[in-house]
């Protein structure tokens, strides 16, 4: 039997032990600028308020934004960040794409522990740095970052041996120590957006049934900034991805194992996929295949669209329940909102077969394919460099 | 499986007699030096919340509870057994944040590896066999994985979309809108002033350094990259 998600909602509304909340780090991160620590990055500009776990409501900045990218997905899944880039551009806000920026490096630090603290302090404080430079404020693409950039706010608020460390690094690249207000991952700003989303939505998302995975190092890790909503799931779950999802008109269905993890493992993933394969499928693919039959998965970090992506191909030929879609949300909502879905959201990048979603959102995906290798060909003919944004939206 | 881990793995150390008391002694409390430590544990109720959490522990004979209860209990042997034997098989996941004392057993296992790393312990060299092209790529191009590592030799259990990537990779790269992303040997096109400023860091911070323990080759190669652009930048690490 499947679990709609309306009927989560009917239950209780979750109430937090307030003896259990944790402070909110805005003192601490506002004391220490009064006495010279660093500079906090303020979030100018318009934004939306939305709710965190323990109530404190988050500043989300609608535009004016920083582009932190994702390794992962730049480099495997590169209509995640396109489709970020391209529904930013849709709704007509401005933002900076850097050149002056590194990966966070934690994907590594989580794999190898070859890094320490300080050096992944460093690196988080140079990309804040170079991006208040710019007068952009900082969104983090990937999960991974985003909770390994609050874990590094955190110990920076906590050790002053730490800060001073820090400091003498930055002040050999001629930086000063910055934290922003907030750290805001990109599906908070989807979340936040999500009704101007659904009101440029061009495709009727009505039927499609969708489970979501929310990212461990989204919500688990330093849990107090990630959005919870009372009326998603009655607050007793993130609300990231179901509220954009169920915005656009999508039934999101639950599963029991939504707490499990994707398997990724950050060394897993790359050196023991037989791990990660075994844990996707079996903890996560097949118990949604049996609980709430999804016609697709989204989910909203890096590494959970890979695993849960790629994972599927082997379990397959092993004749195990497997054969669902997955995306991020950002991809979803694109192609809610009309996105190509090969010149925008490079769905020829994924593994798990997506065509019979697409005919199921009424896209003819053999014409849009035909229409991205028509554009490939100019490319090869070299009639043009690139393909740009304008090329994609004809 | 979890039945099976019991009979595997006791809560007492065993092996590893070849090492003096002394030294394992000394690794622990290269542990518990870290300044992160005293908030990651605070001792543990053995309720085994975080092991129902944990996804490595259900495919491994591995347990979050053993780590934070080893730690608590100062179990010196045991400690070091663990960074030997158990430490890699963890997600880091943080699902074991769950933890009803306020412990941190996914980060305690972090410190842990970074201490096996620095002092080149055989679980850490072993678990980053195979690893170093990734932390080269890393270390070196300030972007984790880049689109031209998806060969079908390498992934060879993620299907055909593989090979298709691969063949088409310089064609589907310039595909792409945005322009930072042509790029097929790195994520996205870094700039090379901010490549200079990440090799400061590695410098400074002796992450650099750490690669030494561990993969003596791999570490010449990283050194003489990244000294080479310093000196042509003028910076002395
Ligand atoms: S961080 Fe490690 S120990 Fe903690 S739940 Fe994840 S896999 Fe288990
Ligand atoms: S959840 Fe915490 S207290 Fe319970 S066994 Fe694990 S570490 Fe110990």
């Amino acid at each position: 039997m499947t679990i709609p998600v309306a009927l989560l909602k009917k239950k209780a509304t979750f109430k937090r032990d307030p003896e259990r909340v944790p402070e909110d780090f805005h003192e601490e991160l506002f004391r220490l600028e009064e006495e010279g620590e660093w500079l906090v990055d303020r979030v100018t500009g318009p934004y939306v308020e939305v709710p965190t776990k323990y109530g404190r409501p988050k500043k989300v900045p609608k535009g004016h934004l920083w582009h932190h990218k994702s390794c992962g997905q730049c480099g495997h899944i590169p209509g995640y960040s396109t489709s970020i880039f391209w529904v930013m551009r849709k709704l007509g806000y401005d933002y900076n794409d850097p050149r002056d920026q590194t990966s966070c490096t934690a994907w590594n630090y989580y794999a190898s522990a070859t890094s320490n603290a300080a050096a992944q302090a460093a690196v988080a404080l140079r990309n804040f740095a170079a991006a208040k430079e710019t007068g952009y404020f900082p969104l983090i693409h990937c999960g991974t970052s985003y909770g390994h950039y609050k874990e590094v706010r955190e110990e920076l608020i906590l050790y002053p041996e730490l800060r001073a460390e820090v400091r003498k690094v930055l002040a050999k690249l001629g930086k000063e120590l910055v934290m922003p207000e907030e750290i805001v991952h990109y599906s908070e700003w989807f979340y936040a957006m999500r009704d101007e989303i659904a009101s440029e939505q061009k495709r009727d998302m009505k039927g499609i049934a969708v489970t979501v995975h929310p990212a461990c190092h989204y919500y688990k890790l330093v849990e107090g900034d990630a959005i919870y909503d009372p009326d998603i799931y009655g607050g007793q779950r993130t609300a990231i991805v179901t509220g954009l999802a169920e915005a656009l008109g999508a039934e999101v269905r639950s599963y029991s194992t939504w707490f499990d993890c994707c398997g990724f493992g950050f060394r897993h993933i790359l050196v023991q996929r037989d791990f990660t394969r075994s844990f996707a499928t079996m903890r996560k693919i097949e118990v949604m295949k049996e609980e709430a039959d999804p016609d697709v998965v989204l989910t909203h970090d890096t590494g959970c669209v890979t695993t849960l992506d790629k994972s599927q191909f082997a379990a397959k030929a092993h004749g195990r329940n497997v054969g669902v879609p997955v995306m991020s949300e950002a991809q979803f909502a694109a192609l809610s909102m009309g996105a190509h879905p090969y010149k925008v959201c490079q769905l020829h990048w994924h593994s798990a077969d997506y065509r019979p979603l697409l005919e199921k959102m009424g896209i003819d995906w053999e014409k849009a394919w035909a229409e991205f290798e028509a554009e490939v060909k100019r490319l090869e003919r070299g009639e043009v460099e690139f393909l740009t944004w304008d090329d994609v939206d004809a | 499986m979890a039945t099976a881990s019991a009979l595997l793995k006791l809560d007492a150390a065993a092996g590893f007699d070849d090492v003096s008391y002394e030294e394992k002694a000394r690794l622990f409390d290269e542990v518990r030096a870290d300044l992160r430590y005293p908030e990651y544990l605070y001792g543990c109720y053995e309720c085994g919340i975080c092991v129902a959490a944990c996804p490595s522990a259900r495919f491994y004979d591995f347990s979050p509870r053993r780590i934070a209860q080893a730690a608590a209990r100062e179990d010196v042997e045991l400690v070091y057994q663990q960074m030997q034997e158990d430490i890699w098989e963890c997600s880091q996941c943080f699902s074991c944040l769950r933890c009803p004392r306020g412990n941190n057993p996914g980060g305690v296992i972090t410190i842990m590896r970074e201490v096996a790393v620095n002092n080149g312990l055989a679980s850490a060299r072993q678990a980053l066999e195979g690893y170093s092209r990734i932390i080269y790529k890393i270390m070196s191009t300030g972007t984790q994985v880049s689109p031209d590592m998806l060969q079908p030799d390498a992934f060879p259990d993620w299907g055909p979309e593989v090979k298709d990537v691969s063949d088409n990779l310089a064609l589907w790269r310039k595909a792409l809108p945005p322009e930072t992303l042509h790029t097929t040997s790195t994520g996205w096109d870094v700039d090379p002033r901010t490549l200079t400023e990440l090799y400061v860091i590695w410098f400074e911070t002796g992450a650099l350094e750490m690669i030494k323990e561990v993969d003596e080759g791999l570490y010449t190669i990283l050194e003489e990259i990244m000294e080479e652009r310093l000196e042509e930048e003028g910076i002395t690490p």
